[in-house]
């Protein structure tokens, strides 16, 4: 069964379409990049996914996945950082699956937390408060976060962006430590290097879908082309789509 | 001598030993809620709310007189609703939240003063905008008492979520429901300390023993807990030394507390450990590491 399932799928912003019209699935266990000029839906397919946002059309099936089961990176997460919180307090909360509301957190769980601390670099940042990290350790926190979740569908959202060169190579290395789990992991993507390099499945998105598959057969210059090409701008006086079918749109 | 000045009223006094407790109950609860408004950047929105109690209040006094606990009940009744309503309002109409609070707390106050001005007397009036601590009843008392615990209790209760909202909204949406939960019921002990407060201070200085000892408390600690602890800490003292202060020179005991709690505030502004004036000034050198 796959992880992930679209049918039809239509996700936007007031009726507007961001992502128009995706089917598709995503098997379990798969590294999938999504790729896409600014604009192009990849954060509003993310979202989606997660169930912060509920589709104008078509379904997304998560194949028995809980929303507990997946873990989101968001691109501009709305953290407050200045609020008193430590280090290990913070990446702590992403064992709240485990915890809930009054769970405590016992010796196992204190080694599991320092675990993932270690392993994002961070050891020794345990007592400091977020507020006073730079950019870098930042999302080194998250995706120390995201470790902790244990989830089986794992969703970064431009998880490198504005991260220096160490960084990334450390992080890029947690992502595919993930996928050898048996993870399945999509993550949106502006480096094609990296994709190319990295990710064994990758979806050009352009509003539409543009490509999707192996890596290497999906990543040509004309997709990339297709893909630039798209416009930006909502049109206010669009008509209703006609592609849907007839059945949704009497409903 | 000091004895007499600072110890005898409470001993002498049986109203003033009942002010002490009901403002400890008040430091105790409304402290800790101070310190979340704070962080959650909704410190006029306390203010706000405390205004809205204003008619619910008066409709209670309006209906049995200068009865606490039916003016209880009143403002427990308005501050919700004036709190649903500028909810419903702001998320259909996209008006802010901020602004759709603001009218409604307007509208409430200016329906409120009308209620009392029409019934009752200049000093009911002053009594409703500006509490009377020093004429608590036992009954009194025990709601403020009831209330605090209330408090202590559902804030033990949604800590958790709570907390992980005011740092990052999105991440306990995604993995839990608890979030609006949870700022729903923030929201009411919101409301139920003010109720609290308005007893005590009335309601134009029920916020002040949340809202105050929460800024004191920023000034001396980047932790949350600890902050927590000196908030109540700095509310209690504000409160004891505010009712020696009204005892010994005829102040009004609400305006005495809250002037000391603004003293306090002052002093943490000027010497304060995390971020106050003077150590900015002299932040002596720069460490090697």
């Amino acid at each position: 069964m796959a992880a992930l399932h679209f049918h039809n799928l239509t996700l936007g912003y007031d009726r507007h379409p961001a992502v128009h019209h995706l089917s598709g699935e995503v098997a379990p266990g798969a590294l999938v990049a999504v790729i896409g000029p600014n604009g192009a839906g990849k954060s509003t397919l993310l979202r989606g996914i997660v169930g912060i946002l509920k589709p104008l059309d078509g379904t997304i099936h998560l194949g028995g996945l809980d929303a507990r089961d997946i873990a989101y990176l968001p691109q501009s997460a709305e953290i407050d950082r200045s609020f008193p919180i430590s280090v290990f307090d913070f990446i702590g909360t992403g064992l709240w699956r485990g915890t809930g509301l009054f769970g405590g957190i016992g010796k196992a769980s204190r080694d599991k937390i320092l675990r993932a601390i270690a392993s994002v670099g961070l050891s020794g940042f345990e007592n400091r408060p977020i507020g006073t990290l730079s950019g870098g350790q930042m999302q080194r926190v998250l995706f120390a976060r995201v470790l902790l979740q244990d989830a089986s569908l794992i969703v970064l959202d431009e998880p490198f962006n504005a991260i220096d060169g160490k960084t990334t190579t450390d992080l890029l290395a947690l992502v595919k430590r993930w996928h050898s789990e048996g993870r399945t992991v999509l993550a949106a993507l502006h480096d094609m290097e990296m994709v190319r390099n990295h990710f064994t499945e990758t979806l050009v998105l352009a509003r539409g879908p543009v490509a999707w598959g192996p890596t290497a057969e999906v990543l040509t210059p004309e997709n990339l082309l297709v893909a630039m090409r798209m416009c930006e701008a909502f049109d206010d006086s669009a008509a209703a789509c006609a592609a849907d079918d007839v059945g949704s749109r009497a409903a | 001598m000091l004895y007499d000045a600072l110890i005898g009223p409470f001993t002498e006094f049986e109203f003033m030993r009942r002010a002490l407790a009901a403002v400890i109950a008040l430091a105790l609860a409304g402290a800790p809620i101070g310190v979340f408004l704070m962080l959650r950047r909704m410190s006029l929105v306390g203010d706000a709310m405390a205004h809205a109690i204003l008619p619910g209040a008066a409709i209670g006094f309006l209906l049995s007189g200068l009865n606490l606990f039916a003016m209880t009940a009143g403002g427990l009744i308005a501050g919700f609703a004036v709190a649903i309503l500028a909810g419903v309002v702001a998320r259909s109409t996209g008006l802010k939240e901020d602004a759709s609070l603001a009218t409604f707390y307007l509208a409430s106050l200016a329906l409120g003063v009308t209620i009392v001005s029409i019934k009752g007397t200049n000093i009911d009036l002053l009594h409703v905008l500006f509490g009377n601590i020093l004429a608590m009843d036992d009954q009194t008392l025990l709601v403020v008492a009831f209330n605090a615990t209330v408090t202590l209790l559902v804030l033990a209760v949604i800590y958790r979520p709570l907390v992980i909202e005011s740092v990052d909204p999105l991440f306990l949406r995604t993995v839990s429901r608890a979030g609006g939960p949870a700022h729903l019921a923030f929201l009411a002990l919101v409301v139920i300390n003010l109720v609290n407060g308005f007893q005590a201070l009335g309601t134009l200085l029920a916020v002040g023993l949340m809202i105050l000892p929460a800024g004191i408390a920023r000034f001396w600690s980047r932790d949350l807990t600890a902050m927590i602890c000196i908030a109540v800490i700095a509310a209690g003292v504000s409160g004891y030394a505010g009712l020696v202060l009204s005892f010994q020179t005829r102040v009004p005991s609400g305006p005495a507390i809250i002037l000391v709690a603004t003293v306090l505030y002052i002093v943490s502004i000027l010497f304060g450990r995390v971020g106050g004036i003077v150590r900015q000034l002299f932040p002596g050198r720069h460490l090697e590491a």
